[in-house]
């Protein structure tokens, strides 16, 4: 699993539990190392080992876990740079949603060797969506539920969001649109980059 | 005369940031991306030449200039600050007044590169650019590859720190600090290499392992640490010191070519070694033996070459009785085998 992606659990463990509680993370989970290193790769095993060893140590589902994570990654001052990436995709919650089929392109021109899980959105009616996340292991789906959230009130927007479960690999989240402005937004200056 | 407004507003859908000027060169239609940047500016009616400066192709700013660079893709600049760079098409207009004001042009305007300064010096949001506008594809770009960029770079300094760090242990002595064998051949051809003078100081510890064997290791090292900051002392910085086996030390004098000063230099080191060390209230005294060789001395040397002559040097200070110092010469060629050195 690349680097990032181990990076990122790290630091949601790092920046909201402490140190103390990511030293025993990587102690239960048999790391011979204390810091994922961003820009490398690892194995894939390596990942799930720990995200297993988090949730020991939390004493929470792994599910949870993959969901706060990827709510952690959109709202954490540490990690607004992504937020800031992930805002390009539209200007409202509904054009984000559809730059979600663009995600896995979108890392990868970024950073030509990581591997996000394909997203593909279906519309059923104007505020009725599935999203289908199709990666090689079953869990991304929980971290994009996170994300959703996250990113729903980032925009504004009202939803509510259903994690269906896998079929064959394919991991399938509902989206409903409950309202598109129930409080201000957080804002995106296009020009203001994040240190 | 024809309505343009049907013009206008396609032009507001397919390129936001454009003027529309009439034959005399003066605007009639400003889109609205191009009125954003420029607010306080009343732009129905200027020149457009007053607006922006077209520097590139060359022209005198004239109706007529522009219409003999239509096409052509422009290089322009704000006139009044912030001057941004802006690249731009022109177009003309039909003389019988079928399309637009008659004899007038289009100009089409883009930011280019500039897209990243403009951004932030006009607050732009994704609405004011054109539908097919890769703009926000590449601020995209660019704060992900920044982002990217920024990862690498931590990851470049903690292995540049991480090789140092190994290079350090790699070249060192870890008991006394000094450098290690790998090191001193290292230094060595590097010197011959670029053919710098140096003296190299081969000293053997005396005594030193009656010392090892009645006082222990403890004693031992804590000897071997104390020789370590005497040879330090009695040398310079940019001399080399290395620690080449148990109780065996080479030393490199850069740029040293007189063979009384190496002279000097190992009869001070011995009479140093040879004051009594205190461990734990015991007594350590120890002496040293020292040869050495110029690399002056010799065309055409070798490492190898030279740490032989050293040896030679070193066996017959051991001969002579040991705590002294003697210097090669070819005559201790003959008088001595090599397989005697040990």
């Amino acid at each position: 699993m690349h680097g990032m992606i181990n990076r990122a659990i790290e630091r949601f463990v790092r920046d909201t539990y402490g140190r103390e509680i990511w030293t025993k993370v990587t102690q239960k989970a048999g790391l011979e190392f204390s810091e994922f290193e961003a820009m490398l790769s690892y194995d894939d095993a390596l990942t799930f080992d720990v995200l297993a060893a988090v949730a020991e140590v939390l004493e929470n589902p792994v599910v949870d876990v993959l969901e706060n994570i990827g709510i952690y990654l959109v709202s954490h001052p540490n990690v607004e740079a992504l937020r800031r990436l992930l805002r390009f995709g539209g200007v409202t919650f509904t054009d984000f949603l559809y730059s979600l089929d663009d995600l896995q392109e979108r890392a990868r021109l970024a950073v030509s060797d990581l591997h996000l899980p394909q997203l593909e959105l279906r519309e059923h009616t104007t505020d009725f969506y599935s999203l289908s996340c199709k990666a090689p292991r079953a869990g991304f789906g929980h971290v994009i539920v996170g994300l959703l959230r996250a990113m729903a009130d980032d925009y504004g927007a009202l939803v509510l969001l259903d994690h269906k479960g896998a079929q064959d690999g394919i991991e399938i989240i509902e989206v409903r649109l409950l309202t598109v402005t129930h409080a201000s937004g957080r804002s995106f200056d296009l020009g203001a980059r994040a240190g | 005369m024809i309505d343009d407004e049907p013009l206008f507003a396609l032009l507001k859908t397919l390129c936001p940031m454009h003027a529309v000027l009439n034959s005399t060169g003066h605007i009639v239609h400003a889109g609205w991306a191009l009125k954003k940047i420029r607010p306080h500016l009343d732009m129905t009616g200027m020149r457009f030449s007053e607006l922006v400066e077209i520097q590139r192709p060359r022209n005198d700013g004239s109706m007529n200039a522009l219409r003999m660079i239509a096409g052509r893709k422009l290089h322009l600049q704000l006139r009044d600050a912030p001057r941004t760079s802006l690249k731009g098409v022109a177009v003309t207009l039909p003389e019988d007044g079928t399309l637009g004001p008659s004899g007038g042009a289009i100009v089409n305007l883009s930011f280019g590169i500039s897209v990243i300064e403009a951004v932030r010096d006009y607050k732009l949001t994704s609405a004011d650019f054109a539908a097919t506008d890769l703009a926000i594809e590449m601020l995209y770009l660019v704060e992900a590859k920044t982002a990217a960029m920024d990862l690498s770079r931590t990851l470049n300094s903690r292995l540049r720190g991480a090789k140092i760090a190994a290079e350090e242990q790699a070249f060192t002595d870890t008991l006394t600090g000094l450098k290690n064998r790998r090191a001193l051949d290292f230094v060595l051809n590097h010197l011959l290499e670029h053919e710098h003078d140096f003296a190299l100081l081969h000293v053997d510890l005396d005594y030193f392992k009656a010392v090892n064997d009645s006082k222990g290791h403890a004693a031992g090292d804590f000897v071997l640490q104390q020789v370590a900051r005497i040879m330090i002392d009695e040398t310079r910085n940019e001399d080399t010191i290395a620690r080449t086996g148990g109780d065996e030390f080479v030393i490199v004098l850069n740029r040293l070519t007189n063979p009384e000063l190496v002279q000097d230099i190992a009869d001070r080191l011995i009479a140093r070694l040879e004051v009594p060390m205190e461990f734990n209230g015991q007594e350590c005294n120890i002496s040293g033996s020292a040869g050495s060789v110029l690399s002056a001395q010799t065309d055409g040397v070798n490492v190898a070459q030279l740490m032989e002559d050293a040896d030679l040097a070193l066996y017959a200070a051991k001969s002579e009785g040991r705590g002294c110092h003697v210097a090669y010469c070819n005559e201790l060629r003959k008088s001595k085998p090599m397989s005697n050195t040990a």
